[in-house]
């Protein structure tokens, strides 16, 4: 069977993850690779549990939907607890800093990204994209080329220079920690 | 030229199949999970010269595809479980009175408001029977956001050729997945348009008269300089009403017989490994994706299963089922609903197999996991 990558993005609605799943998953198009990206959020417009799911393959994606994710992002508490046990034995989780961790037997990264996007880029709604610096800098998942070239595909027009900043302080906080 | 492949959603790509097709007008009233439609046309339809409309709720917006569709355009609506329940008196009017039209029905959750956000396949019947009375429809499920581009272009095609309204019947997750697809050349496609009268050969035109004797007869547009008559009532070849047994009859079996006559040309399915199964699960929509990934993981074990993938629902192909192999003993149904499909299928069989459901009705779409333990079940019980 062919190898299958499966990311799963989580946190609370308005958060852009989302829109960050969608940049991901063009991505790993752009790079050759076969994707799809889905989504689960409840009737709430903003709050509320949100997440986006990828899945990247270089074979056909039967079935589209994440079971084992490789990578778990978790920019809430609630989402947290709700995915860190489906995660894949080999796999990662990356959690906000905001967020107190536990025992689970999971690589776990902890890095300060809604933090970042606040302080450093002066907008916390750019979050996403310094989380998705973060992924790509760690998995390589994707190539950066193609992140920068889904990013700027994908954002509002006016602001592809804000979330390409945002997304390279991502990548600079996982280099730092590497 | 082919584009080159992009990642687009399903809901997007059933906008460009429409517009593909020659959809020029779209009414509709946003619901989730269909909402990216309406937006996506709302954008699209004016650059092709098209018009879109936010009708006041889904009665009318079924009324106005009904009027745009009657006066020339090619048209289409979409919704989901609430509003396609508000667009059923409407549809049955399409139905008697032969227009053509797309509804697209991406499913959630329900009854009623149910849940707004989550997949389902629970709309099965209500597609077919959800107006009353005797009545043809066509109703198309696809499982792949490619597809359902194609689908979206047949939907129109086959509404055109036999004057009916077609159901796209998708669900939330084909509808919301973002998938790498690379459309076809417009060039390539088939695109088939409704028959005009000939007014060379008509004296006077008579909008309900088979003049072809084939059951379907021309449409001329409304608003061109031929007046008709169009009611909901049974009505005779000059569209007028009459209460007489031969007309009520010759009618209705005319709407039957055009659909019924052709129903090789309308029914749809695929065929995966089932020239030897024992067991072959039938599904449609995404829940068949899983099937697929399943009949991959159990054929390298040996295990003789195969997939029947209905992208015709309606008029079910019943086909499909006279023509498995001998080796078939089993049949599973798998759907996100409490039992649809498996009905008709049942019918179809006639006793032939063991049939068993897969149902899941929790608002998750099944899993291969779940394909397999039901397979490995009916391969130990049955």
């Amino acid at each position: 069977m062919e190898e299958r990558t499966e990311i799963r993005l989580s946190g609370s609605g308005g958060q852009g993850l989302i829109l960050a799943g969608i940049v991901l998953a063009e991505a790993a198009i752009l790079d050759g690779k076969n994707a799809v990206q889905s989504q689960s959020y409840g009737p709430e417009a903003r709050g509320g549990a949100s997440r986006a799911e990828v899945v990247i393959s270089d074979g056909d994606i039967d079935y589209p939907k994440v079971t084992r994710p490789k990578v778990l992002l978790a920019l809430t508490e609630q989402a947290f607890n709700r995915f860190k046990d489906s995660v894949a034995d080999d796999g990662i989780i990356i959690l906000d800093s905001s967020i107190e961790k536990d025992d689970t037997p999971r690589e776990i990264i902890q890095l300060p990204i809604i933090e970042t996007a606040k302080n450093e880029i002066g907008k916390g709604m750019v979050a996403n994209m310094v989380a998705l610096g973060v992924i790509v800098e760690l998995t390589k998942v994707v190539t950066k080329q193609a992140a920068e070239k889904a990013i700027s595909n994908r954002v509002p027009k006016g602001t592809e220079d804000l979330n390409l900043k945002a997304f390279h302080a991502g990548c600079n906080l996982a280099e730092k920690r590497v | 030229m082919s584009s080159s492949p992009r990642l687009m959603q399903g809901n997007e790509a059933c906008v460009e199949g429409a517009i593909a097709a020659g959809m020029r007008f779209y009414a509709g009233y946003p619901i989730t999970p269909s909402t990216e439609i309406a937006e996506i046309a709302s954008e699209k339809l004016p650059k092709v010269g098209g018009k879109f409309v936010q009708m006041e709720d889904e009665i009318g917006s079924m009324g106005a595809v009904i009027g745009a569709s009657l006066a020339g355009l090619k048209a289409m609506t979409a919704t989901s479980g609430p509003g396609f329940s508000l667009k059923q008196e409407n549809i049955g009017f399409a139905c008697l009175a032969e227009v053509p039209c797309v509804i697209v029905n991406v499913q959630r959750g329900g009854p009623s408001t149910g849940q707004p956000t989550l997949p389902a396949q629970g709309d099965v019947m209500q597609a077919r029977w959800g107006t009353h009375g005797d009545h043809p429809i066509i109703v198309l499920s696809p499982s792949y956001v490619g597809e359902v581009f194609d689908l979206t272009v047949r939907a129109f095609n086959l509404s055109e050729k036999y004057r009916v309204p077609c159901i796209l019947l998708m669900d939330e997750v084909v509808g919301h997945l973002r998938e790498k697809v690379q459309l076809p050349d417009p060039a390539t496609l088939e695109i088939i348009n409704r028959k005009k009268p000939d007014l060379s050969k008509i004296s006077h035109y008579n909008p309900y008269e088979d003049y072809d004797g084939d059951g379907i007869p021309p449409m001329a547009n409304f608003g061109e300089g031929i007046p008709f008559h169009v009611t909901g009532l049974i009505h005779d070849t000059t569209g007028f009403p009459s209460t007489k047994p031969e007309v009520t009859e010759a009618l209705i079996g005319r709407l039957m017989r055009k659909i019924y006559n052709n129903i090789d040309d309308i029914i749809d399915f695929e065929k995966y490994f089932t020239d030897d199964a024992e067991t072959v699960i039938v599904s449609f929509g995404s829940p068949a994706r899983s099937a697929i990934r399943a009949v991959k993981i159990l054929r390298n074990e040996g295990v003789k299963v195969g997939l029947l993938r209905l992208k015709t629902i309606w008029p079910f192909p019943r086909k499909a089922f006279r023509e498995l192999p001998s080796t078939v003993r089993n049949i599973i149904v798998a759907e996100m609903n409490y039992g649809q499909l498996i009905e008709p299928v049942e019918a179809a069989c006639a006793g032939k197999f063991n049939i068993f459901g897969l149902n899941k009705f929790n608002c998750e779409l099944i899993s291969p996991d779940e394909v397999i333990a039901k397979v490995r079940e009916v391969n130990k019980n049955a």
